[in-house]
């Protein structure tokens, strides 16, 4: 059982791109051997700047061979029937055997195939492999047409067996694959060839590279927590910028550099963003005040002079880079004290999308949308204006132009300097989240309202612009602002008729756009605003100043509204799929009047889940689907409608009238508890109903010869199907 | 030139030494305004197509919206690039780079250099390529580059591009922490001058004129010229009605093409480009250096067999 090591050794792989190379040359390496029958024990990939690297142990030493039978046509068959056979199998007439078979001699094609040298096999795999290389970004160099990430400069690939190693010939674009592979480039770059992956993996640390890349992330991890703990101080966590810096270096050496003094005043957000961005260090802090005080970079080498020179140096580059901070950070607070009004006018002449205007536009819209939603929420309408309209201020700044990372909370230091309260300058940070699934939803309620007019207007507008996500498509995040919706109103129990809010925005933008593109005046616009309160105010009652607009703009908002509706609730449905809530449940709520209030959707749609799990409502939900598939019939069939009352007189024996009798308790219990929004009691009541309605159903007929008897029944039938209707559409539900 | 280098120009006498012996061709700088060293026709234009290259030059260059006055210790108007161009790129590109750097006085024993990747784009260009940018003790020294596409050509065979911010790079090795301060010729000489004394009075007076006084309508009016021109040389005929030869105007084309791209800058640091018409500029510009690439390919230098 041979091992198999292969190493393809290039220039510096960017560090982003390397685990997942790693993974694909494991990946598709072994599912190519395994496919021409190689199989084996063990695989593990590795990588480092310089190299991917692959070890499989216990492969077989060739594919088994195949014999394959084929049936062919009979012995006296036309020649060109058996000429086809024979095409098919690749064989010449005198290969064939004939046997007897009940139907007469017929031809047989007997195929061998006989295993192949796994030597052959990796040779073949590993040059399809390297060929057809996923890579994110490819490229060629010098003359050849090869592809790779970077330059290839060799391929190591040998079969370790307990007589030896081979090489397996292979030779891709010129470069002929052997057994050797150099160290570290600059503390050992000599070439040095490997008889197994262990003498590889051993010969490797010598010439000064640490193969594994987790090995090589330890490594920094403690020697870093040393230094800092040495000096009393912590190193801040990163573990994106630990992985990156793992695959910058094959020789480790984190040393720690001071901070110069001037700068230790800058934000800690700022510093560390700075650092880790341009230069790639870990920040290191001051466990009691949080400050932080030093760096630590990551070198590739060590030096006689032990890092003395590489440190210098850095910590010279580090000083270039926090001036620049500096300078933007003293420039910054100078705008923000004078009230941030030019960075806000700065925002009027920045493209926020080219069909929805500028990033001023979306603030004043945002803004007004804010205003709205701000008593649902619970907030000062005043209040909630004020903090969307500056909550991105800092858009403007020079610190978020060399940062985008920081908006946000840029802005809300720049607006607690500009002197606003801090729940107000709060939400600037806050306004964006949450951004992914595990990111914390805000609480304040001033940061509510912001958060969800800043969704909702981006959701409203790109809807109405016709950019929707498609497929894997959804380049502007809309997946992600709608998920960010459906949080922060059911994290927060807020009760927000989403419905409104979008249709009303709707018509804003639409007439917005409008005034954007085309001949649509100032005055005009105004005007249909006026129509748009004026009508609200009056319930629908008022004459249209401009009937035309209005009624189209009324009418594709509705659309509009309706369609970016479904589309939170399917993320609904995505969203509470992981909490084991069935899309159907949510189905059989969604008709339900106000269901665009998602906190109210989502309550009934727990009552019904938690009532449908249970032993009643498992029992109900059959009992009315079948009094719903009995009157569906009898409807179709004497094409009438059997919603008048039944009679109680016209029952007939007990269960019957028990039926009335239960009907008419659970309809008393479940409007007041509707009414109350206590589904859990009116589906309770619902499910009440179960033993009734299996008893009537087991007692009695309900297409009775007596045609009043059977009109009764059918709409006393009608009563059951009304009765759970008004607490959930249970047609949708499945099963 | 052994031991340690003193001054600025002892850099880039290293630099010319060094790859004059990789037999490089030491070219002189293209003497229009142009951006940075990759708009010099040697690298632009000989990208392009099958025949062999090997040039290295300086390049002044210039960026009106990185003008401080002479104040920032980093940031120049205009400052000098090195630029070395390579096709194909050599095997050993990586290690005749680090070769350079040894030679203007960087220890690799002491210093930690990292190849950081960075992939190179210039719009106006139409161009692409993927590499590097080459860190000094985390400091940018270089980019460095194979060319894959350059104006809307696939690059066959790949260039290797290098180049080098010599300011920065010299601030570096001689030690020095504002760019004025650092020593043009020798320290020692009878007349020593530093960077200051031979810049500073000049990035005043452009920076002035960059950011406040640059007629912007008349900039306005060269680009339009620039452009028309350029679109003028290229629809001549192939033949030329006088010598009867076939002759291709590319570089008189592509010299309009420079032209538009630094009047672009100079309009971009007057203020007068809002951000959507930036990217229509950009568009102009690349349109420009496309149609030159199409018509240098059709030249000898471009690799056209005749």
């Amino acid at each position: 059982m041979p091992d198999l090591l292969i190493e393809l050794f290039s220039e510096e792989i960017p560090a982003r791109m390397q685990r997942r190379a790693a993974d694909d040359l494991r990946k598709r390496i072994t599912d190519g051997l395994v496919e021409a029958g190689l199989t084996y024990a063990h695989a593990a990939a590795f990588s480092t700047p310089r190299r991917l690297t692959l070890a499989v142990e216990g492969l077989l030493d060739a594919s088994p061979a195949q014999r394959e039978e084929r049936k062919g046509p009979r012995v006296d068959a036309p020649d060109k029937a058996i000429e086809g056979f024979l095409r098919g199998a690749g064989l010449t007439r005198d290969q064939l055997e004939q046997r007897d078979t009940p139907k007469g001699p017929v031809f047989f094609a007997v195929i061998e195939k006989p295993g192949r040298a796994a030597s052959d096999i990796v040779a073949e795999v590993l040059e399809a492999t390297i060929r057809t290389f996923p890579w994110p970004k490819s490229m060629r160099w010098g003359a050849g047409s090869l592809r790779w990430v970077r330059p290839l400069h060799s391929i190591l690939c040998i079969l370790t067996r307990e007589d030896g190693a081979n090489v397996v010939p292979l030779n891709v674009d010129g470069i002929e694959a052997g057994n050797t592979t150099r160290g570290h480039r600059f503390l050992s770059p000599d070439a040095f060839s490997v008889t197994s992956f262990d003498d590889y993996a051993a010969k490797l640390k010598r010439a000064h590279v640490i193969l594994n890349p987790q090995e090589r992330a330890d490594a920094i991890w403690a020697e870093a927590t040393n230094l800092a703990f040495a000096a009393g101080l912590e190193v801040v966590e990163d573990t994106g910028l630990l992985a990156e810096v793992a695959g910058l270096v094959e020789w480790p050496v984190p040393l720690m550099g001071e901070i110069g003094a001037e700068f230790l005043d800058l934000p800690p957000e700022v510093l560390q963003t700075s650092m880790k961005e341009h230069q790639k260090f870990f920040s290191v802090r001051n466990t009691s005040t949080g400050r932080i005080e030093r760096f630590i970079t990551v070198a590739n080498r060590t030096t006689a002079d032990h890092g003395a020179t590489i440190l210098k140096g850095n910590q010279k580059v580090l000083a270039a880079r926090l001036a620049d901070a500096k300078f933007f950070w003293e420039n910054d607070l100078r705008e923000a004290k004078a009230g941030m009004n030019g960075w806000l006018q700065a925002l009027d002449a920045v493209t926020f999308h080219n069909k929805l205007g500028t990033q001023g536009e979306r603030i004043a819209r945002i803004t007004a949308l804010a205003g709205e939603l701000a008593p649902s929420v619970g907030a000062d309408v005043a209040q909630a204006q004020t903090a969307a309209r500056i909550a991105k201020a800092d858009l403007s700044s020079e610190m978020v132009y060399e940062f985008p990372e920081l908006q946000g909370l840029m802005g809300r230091y720049y607006a607690t300097s500009a002197g606003y309260p801090q729940d107000v300058a709060q939400v600037a940070q806050d306004h964006y989240s949450p951004l992914g699934p595990s990111d914390d939803v805000p609480t304040a309620p001033l940061s509510v309202t912001v958060a969800l007019a800043d969704k909702l207007d981006t959701l409203t507008g790109f809807w109405a612009i016709d950019e929707k996500p498609t497929g894997s498509k959804d380049p502007f995040a809309l997946r992600r602002a709608a998920l960010g919706v459906i949080r922060l109103v059911l994290e927060n129990g807020q009760s927000v008729s989403l419905g409104r809010a979008i249709y009303k925005h709707a018509i804003w933008l639409k007439v917005l756009l409008q005034g954007r593109s085309g001949p649509v005046s100032t005055l005009h616009r105004h005007l249909v605003m006026a129509d748009l309160r004026e009508l609200e105010a009056s319930a629908g009652v008022g004459e249209p100043i401009a009937p035309n607009l209005f009624q189209a703009d009324k009418i594709e908002a509705e659309q509009l509204s309706a369609d970016l509706l479904a589309f939170i609730h399917d993320r609904l449905k995505v969203f509470l799929r992981d909490e084991g809530i069935r899309h159907d449940v949510i189905d059989a709520c969604l008709s339900m009047p106000g269901s665009d209030d998602l906190t109210l959707l989502v309550k009934r749609v727990r009552a019904l889940s938690e009532a449908l799990s249970t032993e009643d409502g498992e029992n109900l939900l059959q009992g009315f689907k079948r009094a719903n598939n009995i009157l569906s019939q009898a409807e179709e069939k004497d094409g009438v409608e059997y919603s008048f009352g039944p009679d109680p007189k016209f029952a007939e024996g007990d269960s019957e009238r028990a039926l009335f009798t239960a009907l008419d308790a659970a309809e008393a219990a479940i409007a007041p508890a509707m009414q109350a929004e206590d589904f859990p009691a009116a589906m309770a009541a619902m499910a009440g109903l179960r033993g009734a309605i299996d008893a009537f159903f087991t007692d009695v007929q309900v297409n009775a010869d007596n045609q009043t008897l059977r009109r009764n029944r059918l709409n006393l039938l009608h009563r059951i199907r009304a009765t759970c209707l008004s607490v959930a559409d249970l047609t949708r539900v499945e099963g | 030139m052994t031991g340690t280098p003193r001054s600025f120009q002892d850099i880039i006498l290293r630099l010319q030494s060094y790859w004059a012996a990789q037999g490089c061709a030491i070219m002189q700088p293209y003497d229009m305004e142009v951006g940075a060293g990759t708009f010099h026709p040697a690298t632009t234009l000989r990208s392009l197509g099958s025949n062999p290259w090997a040039a290295a030059y300086v390049q002044p260059s210039r960026r009106p919206t990185d003008g401080r006055y002479g104040e920032n210790p980093n940031r120049l108007q205009h400052y000098y690039q090195y630029q070395v161009l390579i096709k194909p790129s050599p095997p050993n590109l990586q290690e005749l780079y680090l070769g350079s750097l040894e030679a203007i006085g960087i220890d690799m024993n002491l210093h930690d250099i990292r190849f950081v990747e960075d992939d190179w784009e210039s719009p106006t260009l139409g161009a692409w390529g993927l590499g590097w940018e080459v860190w000094c003790d985390g400091m940018e020294v270089s980019q460095f580059t194979y060319f894959q596409q350059v104006g809307g050509h696939d690059c066959h065979p790949v260039s290797g591009e290098l180049t080098y911010g010599l300011e920065r790079l010299a601030m570096y090795v001689l030690g020095v922490d504002h760019v004025m301060d650092m020593p043009f010729n020798d320290p020692d000489a009878p007349i020593a001058l530093s960077y200051g004394d031979v810049f500073r009075q000049t990035e005043e007076e452009y920076a002035r004129w960059n950011f406040d006084v640059a007629n912007t309508e008349v900039l306005l009016r060269h680009f339009e010229e620039a452009e028309a021109e350029c679109e003028a040389i290229l629809s001549q005929p192939h033949q030329d009605p006088k010598t009867g030869k076939r002759i291709i105007m590319a570089h008189p084309a592509y010299d309009q093409c420079i032209k538009a791209s630094h009047i672009f800058n100079l309009l971009d640091a007057r203020g007068v480009i809002s951000v959507t018409e930036r990217q229509s500029y950009i568009g102009r510009v690349r349109a420009l250096a496309k149609q030159c690439a199409d018509a240098f390919v059709q030249t000898r230098a471009g690799g056209f067999a005749e």
